[in-house]
């Protein structure tokens, strides 16, 4: 069995970073009636996509596409026309693998698009898919299955890359999660708060940390020798004396390393997961998350300020963010 | 119902910590088949309900493409017509189904350069069905 889920994940490896096929053209340029017809579904009333006028007189100098429609363009439709392709369709091969191991459902989790203009009415479009990933088996409260992300680069007439989008999707077994019955979306909105975090081991060489934690306060373990240490450990690396005592940290620190979880997506967390190793101005180290930031705008040594959050009933865990939002509402 | 809005927020006249007025998007049968076939999307889940049902799910539901657009009217109706859009990057929780209400809720988290990012969340009766963030460009300088 274990062989056979090597095969299978090996296969499912081979199908990443290709291209899905072809570059999928516009079946229409970008057009007003469209435009109308989804301001309308959305209600938005934002005259620069409807009145000529108005627009003429805007930024844009003239009718632009809301940029949300961005994927509209390139929808297949309902009758899509038959082309030849040039290219071998590896979308539909890892489909038709999935689907043939069982992961026969699916649901769009994630959708991130970035935009380096406004598309005009005339605007013809095409799009290249590369299948960037496809995630080992995962457990989630949907069902098991596999996370496949998608990159898309949206070009013009000209050749000119106007957009790019993530697109991820989860193919999952129906029926294998833990909120099987209920639907898809609501089986993975549901996860992050169904599933507990994963709790530390409290030793007696650390329990100091958590209860100060629980008190409002960052501890950091202080050697006889004077030395401050982090993490806790029953022994000082220097002098190897067992005596120790703690000293209350200031909170404030400068970020010295860090990273940006993406995948896996592990319940209850949130992604992109920023994680730091945060120089504490007493000179230890600790890694915790960093909220209140995008996670490209991070730098090496951006001054940061702890907080103390309690993350569940009874569970406080220590985070930063940038100190500049000190004492913002 | 919105009211078109005519003028633009100026960079200089957002803070980080602003909240977006907040918008209520009724989730009618009517608003998810719209905005399915507005974005193309034939996917029977967004407009049959029998078949909906047959796939476990309890009814039509919206579709993420839509999602994308109430994103983006949430966030230009608060900036104004010369915003301009540079990012949106949403994941979807809860399904939106005929019968609930979307609350749209956001703020701004960060400002620089021009540019202002948004974090934003869509909830309804099960939870949350979109958190998010936009990144938008407004004009510099005061109205």
């Amino acid at each position: 069995m274990a062989d056979d889920s090597e095969a299978f994940q090996a296969r499912l490896a081979e199908l990443a970073g290709k291209p899905s096929g072809d570059p999928e053209r516009a079946r229409d340029p970008v057009n007003p009636a469209m435009i109308r017809h989804w301001c309308d579904a959305i209600d938005d009333r934002n005259p620069v996509y409807t009145d000529p006028e108005f627009a003429a007189h805007s930024v844009h100098g003239g009718l632009v596409a809301p940029p949300a429609m961005l994927q509209v363009w390139t929808m297949r439709g309902l009758r899509p026309p038959a082309r030849p392709q040039q290219r071998p369709d590896v979308q539909g091969q890892l489909m038709r693998l999935l689907d043939g191991a069982g992961f026969t459902s699916v649901v769009a989790t994630d959708c991130q698009q970035e935009y380096r203009r406004y598309l005009r009415p005339g605007d013809d479009l095409s799009v290249e898919t590369t299948i960037e990933s496809i995630s080992p088996e995962k457990r989630t409260a949907l069902g098991v299955g596999h996370f496949v992300t998608q990159r898309m680069s949206y070009r013009d007439q000209r050749g000119e890359e106007v957009a790019t989008m993530l697109f991820r999707i989860l193919k999952f077994k129906p029926g294998t999660g833990r909120a099987a019955a209920a639907s898809p979306e609501a089986a993975v909105a549901a996860s992050p708060r169904a599933v507990r975090r994963p709790r530390p081991a409290i030793t007696r060489d650390n329990a100091f940390f958590w209860e100060g934690l629980a008190e409002g306060k960052l501890l950091i373990q202080r050697c006889r020798c004077g030395r401050l240490r982090h993490p806790p450990g029953p022994a000082c690396p220097h002098c190897h004396s067992l005596h120790w005592d703690t000293e209350v940290a200031s909170g404030r620190g400068r970020v010295y390393s860090w990273v940006v979880a993406h995948h896996p997506a592990i319940p209850p967390f949130e992604y992109p997961n920023p994680i730091a190793l945060v120089e504490l101005e007493e000179g230890t180290r600790i890694v915790a998350n960093l909220v209140g930031v995008a996670p490209d705008a991070i730098r090496e040594g951006m001054p940061v300020v702890c907080e103390i959050a309690e993350v569940e009933p009874g569970f406080h865990v220590p985070r930063f963010r940038p100190a500049r939002e000190q004492g913002r509402p | 119902m919105s009211a078109a809005r005519t003028t633009t927020l100026r960079f200089d006249a957002v803070s980080v910590g602003d909240e977006l007025p907040s918008l209520e998007v009724p989730i009618t049968a009517t608003a998810i088949v719209a905005g399915a076939l507005a974005t193309r999307d034939f996917q029977d889940v967004h407009h049959d309900r029998d078949l909906a049902i047959a796939r476990g799910s309890k009814d039509i539901f919206m579709n993420i493409l839509t999602t994308n657009g109430y994103v983006g009217r949430f966030v230009s109706d608060w900036a104004g017509p010369d915003a301009m859009l540079h990012k949106i990057e949403i994941r979807l929780g809860a399904p939106n189904y005929p019968g609930d209400t979307m609350r749209m809720s956001g703020r701004v988290v960060e400002k620089r350069d021009g540019r202002v990012r948004v974090e934003l969340e869509g909830s309804n009766s099960l939870g949350n069905h979109v958190v998010g963030s936009v990144e938008l460009w407004l004009p510099e300088g005061r109205a």
